[in-house]
């Protein structure tokens, strides 16, 4: 900080500031806007974000009412928080394996699950599709939650913050009787919360935003996620209704919406940890 | 309360050799220092003790029982780290009460928040709770059970530390330079605290550390290490003033020990520099050797009846002693620093001064740096080479 910017930068800078997050929201004012507006009002040859008539009640109780949007919900959260449960179940003792134990191949190890971070989910889709096919969980909460059990950037992740626990730490569990996998959840769990959250964040906000994977697997209406169901708006036999399908899309956002105010400041610690480490 | 005896410990990272054949026998209730300078292997000696690393050949026993094929835990031993390696998310009582956890209650007893109402689970946590709160009474830590390590000072989380190894009255305590991560003061303070500690459980001790001085303070014994090797086991006493090694007489006490190389001269004396001192070693004539004494076991004297002569190079004033830096002879020799009390003379930097040293026979190191006999009478007892 050598010197003070002067007003003129000060104000350019947020007039630039405030076009980015205008741009960035403008998708999400619209939509909010339009879940308040009824049809008559949606399609006007000018920009109006606040309705001459509201239509919240009507728009939100349709969204509610015309397709199982709680449902669907909770469907998202069964699927989010077992994706994200099983894949601590796995990552924590694959990551603390990487970093804490000694055995022969642990750099090649280390190096495959790198490499496997440069793969896309999307490559190995089909294959995955037949696979589940062969086994026959296509069309199940299974079907959702499996693929993403092994999160090699979870793993990755969790990797480099247990490099950074003290080996002392560990050698001291070992001589107070802590067994190897007591070490991974009663000392490395407790001193990694904020590496986990972190990883926490990423994990629940792909899943429950994720479009791609349902979609393709999931063709009964009782197990649509989200954003599925959302989209399912526009397929009811009424034809696209645009004021209660972003009610619902408003619905669907608004608990990562809420999550992310609650816990800003985690949110962003734990960002800044993953960037730093 | 147990003896551990150490036979033939080798251990190899890849292809260098750590330790090499390393014997020790430390005795029922005795505190041991390992000493030595940083990579000498005393750590790795230590780890290997406690198990938590395996060594390449020979084997540990505890009690006279082998123990190389016990995990850690089985051991029945407690260490204290230098990073104290406190459970960062306990709290200080609940860092004590682990090890008593682990051992007593079964796992199901253990579990978060549902343990407690196991059957069992109340009485024996009670059980702990009272000897955790012993423990840290008798280290004066009983104010800080609700505190997290966070926001303890050093001190008392070396404290901790300890209780945490003490809690469960183990067979022996095995501590890796607890005291380096303490500023000065305070480390002289827990020398003193440890070895208090020791007297009164009267456990064996094995005490890791890099500093002579806490190694001469605190032990029965000490054990100097070289380059993976145990060099001389004894006393302090016995380490100090009759080392069986020049680097074991250079390793141990400040300021450093006094070294001249000499010649032995046919008629028994030494030749130094370009004076005789009359000193027979026990050495054929014509071998080089080296002298050793220690600061105080010098006088400063007259140079012409001295048997070295030099001119002061510094002169350091500590209170209680001065250190008269001596350069002899034209070399590049160190200077030779020799302790006098102060006496109200004022040594002047370039004067001319003689050392006598015949208030003491000085060491001399044979070409092998293994020590050598001093005078006739003793030339039988020792072999040399």
């Amino acid at each position: 900080m050598s010197a003070r910017p002067t007003l003129g930068f000060a104000i350019l800078r947020h007039a630039l500031l405030l076009l980015g997050a205008a741009f960035m929201l403008a998708p999400f004012v619209w939509m909010i806007s339009t879940s308040l507006k009824p049809s008559t009002e949606i399609f006007l040859d000018h920009v109006r974000l606040w309705p001459d008539q509201l239509a919240v009640v009507e728009n939100y109780t349709a969204a509610f009412t015309k397709a199982p949007l709680l449902w669907f919900l909770l469907n998202g959260v069964i699927v989010t928080i077992s994706i994200f449960a099983l894949q601590v179940l796995v990552a924590l003792p694959c990551a603390y394996a990487l970093s804490k134990l000694r055995f022969k191949g642990k750099q090649a190890l280390f190096a495959v699950v790198l490499l496997c971070l440069l793969i896309p989910p999307h490559a190995i889709s089909v294959p995955l599709f037949l696979l589940f096919h062969q086994i026959g969980i296509l069309d199940s909460y299974a079907a959702l939650v499996v693929p993403f059990i092994i999160s090699v950037f979870g793993i990755f992740l969790m990797r480099q913050f247990f490099m950074t626990v003290p080996d002392d730490l560990i050698d001291a569990a070992r001589m107070d009787g802590i067994s190897e996998f007591g070490i991974v959840w009663r000392v490395m769990l407790p001193t990694a919360i904020p590496a986990l959250t972190a990883f926490g964040i990423f994990s629940v906000v792909a899943h429950w935003n994720d479009y791609f994977w349902p979609l393709i697997v999931i063709n009964s209406e009782h197990l649509l996620t989200p954003p599925l169901g959302v989209a399912a708006f526009r397929n009811q036999e009424a034809g696209t209704d645009f004021g209660p399908l972003m009610a619902a899309a408003t619905i669907v956002i608004a608990p990562l919406v809420i999550a992310f105010l609650m816990a800003q400041r985690r949110f962003i610690e734990g960002i800044a940890l993953t960037g730093m480490k | 309360m147990a003896g551990i005896d150490i036979d033939g410990i080798t251990k190899n990272f890849g292809r260098t050799e750590v330790l090499r054949r390393v014997d020790l026998d430390i005795r029922a209730g005795e505190f041991m220092t390992l000493v030595g300078p940083s990579g000498c292997g005393k750590s790795t000696l230590l780890r290997i003790v406690a198990g938590l690393e395996l060594q390449s050949s020979g084997s540990v026993r505890i009690a006279d029982t082998p123990v190389d094929s016990l995990r850690p835990r089985d051991r029945d031993l407690a260490m204290v780290f230098q990073s104290y390696a406190l459970y960062p998310h306990l709290t200080v009582g609940e860092n004590i009460a682990v090890p008593l956890r682990m051992r007593r209650l079964k796992g199901h007893q253990r579990w978060p928040y549902l343990g407690a109402f196991m059957p069992g689970a109340r009485g024996i946590e009670r059980a702990i709770a009272a000897e955790v709160e012993a423990v840290a009474a008798m280290l004066d830590i009983g104010h800080l059970l609700a505190r997290k390590p966070g926001q303890l000072s050093g001190g008392q989380r070396q404290r901790v530390a300890l209780g945490r190894a003490m809690v469960r009255h183990p067979k022996a305590f095995l501590m890796d330079e607890p005291l380096s991560n303490l500023d000065a003061k305070l480390r002289v303070h827990m020398r003193a605290e440890i070895a208090q500690l020791h007297r009164r459980l009267g456990t064996t001790f094995i005490y890791v550390t890099h500093d002579q001085a806490e190694a001469m303070t605190m032990s029965d014994r000490i054990a100097v290490m070289m380059d993976g090797a145990v060099l001389q086991v004894a006393s302090p006493d016995t380490v100090y003033n009759d080392p069986t090694d020049i680097r074991v007489a250079e390793f141990i006490g400040s300021p450093k020990i006094n070294v001249l190389p000499a010649i032995v001269r046919p008629d028994g004396g030494l030749a130094v520099e370009d004076s005789v001192i009359p000193v027979e070693a026990a050495a054929p004539p014509g071998d080089p050797v080296k002298l050793a004494f220690r600061p105080e076991h010098a006088l400063l004297a007259d140079p012409a009846q001295a048997a070295l002569r030099g001119r002061i190079a510094h002169v350091e004033n500590l209170g209680s002693d001065i250190l008269v830096h001596v350069r002899v002879g034209e070399s590049g020799q160190p200077p030779l620093v020799v302790r006098t009390a102060p006496n109200g003379h004022r040594h002047e930097i370039g004067e001319k001064i003689g050392i006598d040293l015949s208030s003491r026979p000085p060491l001399l190191f044979g070409r092998d740096g293994k020590r050598i006999g001093v005078g006739a009478a003793r030339r039988r007892e020792v072999a040399h080479g």
